[in-house]
């Protein structure tokens, strides 16, 4: 891949070389048509370099040992604090906090935010459209405290029903969490808008930026959400290492959530006092590796240019939906291809979400089938089950092509076409 | 090579698009409804069993994937009419060979959805306390499902 600077348009083709996975061929003679990366996405040279180069010349445990592998541990650890701090353009490394992923981070909130500052009958706002990691930590958290959860409608073409929003925000919101972009219907949220309407009703704004992250640039100082939360799976990183930002001011009067190493200032018998930021919410020995790891990933998408990423996204989608707009008996659920993400769901009448993708398996495409941990949306969905094809910065309109081949091919199996 | 055909075989769409007693069972004494939460493919079985111990009528509905679906139906004309012992004694290999095409493990799921539906609907009684045709131990010897 050529390092000349941020290219206006991708050349996936290019890019499929870093990806030594996407050149697997399965079922004896189908090349792999890898459509799942809302789940997880796949791994460049460059990031398994640097877990590989991690292991063999700088690994050992952080912030702890005055020994020189520990210090070089450190270093890259911290610098790679302030990669993530300059990717999503927060104030200072001090609101980057190494968490486990997107569910860590939300949980993290949860529990040392809502323990702290709910009261029964205060009111959290939710969507419909929530992954159930932003929507479970909240009903746990609610039967705590004696909260009450409150969620954003969605219309039937999968966007937030907004005219309800001044209503729903109440003087008891206390939180109003969001996903960006939903993980099912690919509708990209106005969470700026959310923000500073829930700002102006005294609410605090956590993101669920984990299909946000990978796909378009985030400025959180222009956001000015609180809180921000994304994993590092599903943006060419390693599984097992994600962050969550905050606002310094809020997260210092925060208590600490997991009680343990590195996470204290000082510790007797019966008392402890915390640690400073960033250190207070990252008890225990952090994802050392996978952290530096998700380092080289957003290199690699800088380099890209997320500008160019997104470009590249919606391209793919807008041709996806055009060719399976074109197959009958394919319905897609959510937004029309101009107002989303490269998030593509879909039913096929009379077969089932887990048959289709047994069947386009079967011909190398792996998608999602299921309800995708959105249980609540299915159901306002009307469905059980769906299927959904999402695209990253490797996928290329030939492979869209395989996806409506392989459908087609699911029809004629069940005797549809 | 494609094997789809090896699963998506001809008798098993068959079962699923036109299933052998789907639906409600109208004199049901024992019912059980069982749930695969990873997929949400769902089997209810319904039966009628007589004084005699036998299955005088047996009845399946749910939703979920063809597999599932499919497998129900054949269960349910398989051991339709037969004894609670001879339901006791059909193993989740039974089943597996009674569905005839080779399912990787997670698909093997799909298919022993209505089987241990049906094992564990035959100890249900829908009547609290008829207990008169089960006993409490739980039957049908299940292969060692993996995940």
């Amino acid at each position: 891949m050529s390092t000349a600077g941020p290219p206006a348009t991708l050349d996936p083709y290019a890019i499929r070389e870093d990806f030594p996975i996407l050149s697997t061929v399965l079922h004896g003679d189908k090349p792999l048509v890898f459509l799942d990366n809302a789940a997880s996405t796949q791994h460049p040279r460059q990031v398994i370099g640097a877990l590989t180069e991690m292991y063999e010349k700088h690994y050992a445990n952080v912030h702890r040992g005055i020994h020189w592998l520990s210090e070089q541990s450190t270093d890259l650890y911290e610098q790679t604090r302030e990669k993530v701090r300059a990717f999503i353009n927060a104030a200072m490394t001090e609101e980057i906090i190494f968490t486990p992923g997107t569910t860590a981070s939300i949980n993290t909130i949860a529990r040392s935010w809502g323990d702290a500052h709910l009261t029964p009958g205060d009111e959290i706002l939710l969507s419909v459209m929530e992954h159930h990691s932003n929507l479970v930590p909240w009903q746990q958290l609610a039967e705590r405290q004696g909260a009450v959860l409150r969620h954003l409608p969605i219309t039937d073409d999968g966007h937030l029903v907004l005219d309800q929003l001044d209503e729903l925000l109440t003087e008891r919101t206390k939180l109003v969490s969001l996903t960006s972009i939903s993980n099912v219907l690919g509708t990209v949220n106005p969470i700026r808008e959310i923000t500073r309407r829930a700002h102006d009703a005294g609410a605090l704004v956590l993101i669920d930026a984990a299909q946000h992250a990978p796909h378009l640039p985030l400025d959180v100082a222009e956001l000015g959400c609180d809180f921000l939360a994304f994993s590092g799976h599903k943006m060419l990183g390693p599984s097992g290492v994600g962050v969550l930002y905050g606002r310094a001011e809020i997260l210092d009067a925060l208590p600490p959530f997991l009680g343990g190493g590195s996470m204290i200032n000082s510790v007797q018998l019966d008392r402890f006092t915390p640690a400073d930021l960033p250190a207070k919410f990252e008890a225990g020995t952090p994802p050392i590796a996978p952290a530096i790891a998700l380092g080289a990933a957003i290199d690699y998408l800088n380099n890209l240019g997320l500008e160019a990423v997104h470009q590249h996204e919606v391209q793919l989608t807008r041709y996806a939906h055009d060719l399976l707009e074109g197959i009958a008996g394919v319905q897609i659920l959510g937004p029309r291809a101009e107002e989303k993400a490269g998030i593509v769901t879909f039913v096929l009448e009379g077969i089932h979400a887990h048959d289709v993708a047994h069947l386009l398996d079967r011909q190398g495409v792996a998608v999602r089938a299921g309800h995708h941990c959105t249980q609540p949306l299915h159901d306002r969905l009307g469905v059980t089950a769906t299927s959904r094809a999402s695209f990253y910065l490797y996928n290329t309109l030939a492979e869209i092509d395989q996806l409506g081949d392989a459908i087609l091919h699911a029809q004629h199996v069940f005797r549809r076409r | 090579m494609s094997n789809d055909e090896d699963v998506y075989q001809e008798h098993v769409l068959d079962h699923y698009e036109d299933p052998y007693h789907r639906g409600q069972c109208e004199h049901a004494t024992h019912a059980h409804e069982e749930r695969n939460p990873l997929c949400g493919d769902i089997i209810e079985i319904q039966a009628a069993i007589d004084p005699s111990g036998k299955l005088a009528e047996l009845f399946f509905d749910g939703d979920g994937c063809c597999i599932s679906q499919a497998s129900a139906s054949m269960l349910v004309e398989r051991l339709d009419g037969k004894t609670i012992d001879e339901v006791k004694n059909f193993s989740a290999r039974d089943m597996l060979d009674l569905f005839g095409a080779r399912l990787t493990p997670n698909r093997q799921k799909c298919c022993l959805l209505s089987w241990r539906a049906l094992q564990a609907a035959i100890h249900s009684p829908l009547v609290e306390g008829d207990e008169s045709a089960s006993s409490s131990q739980p039957s049908g010897p299940a292969l060692n499902e993996e995940s």
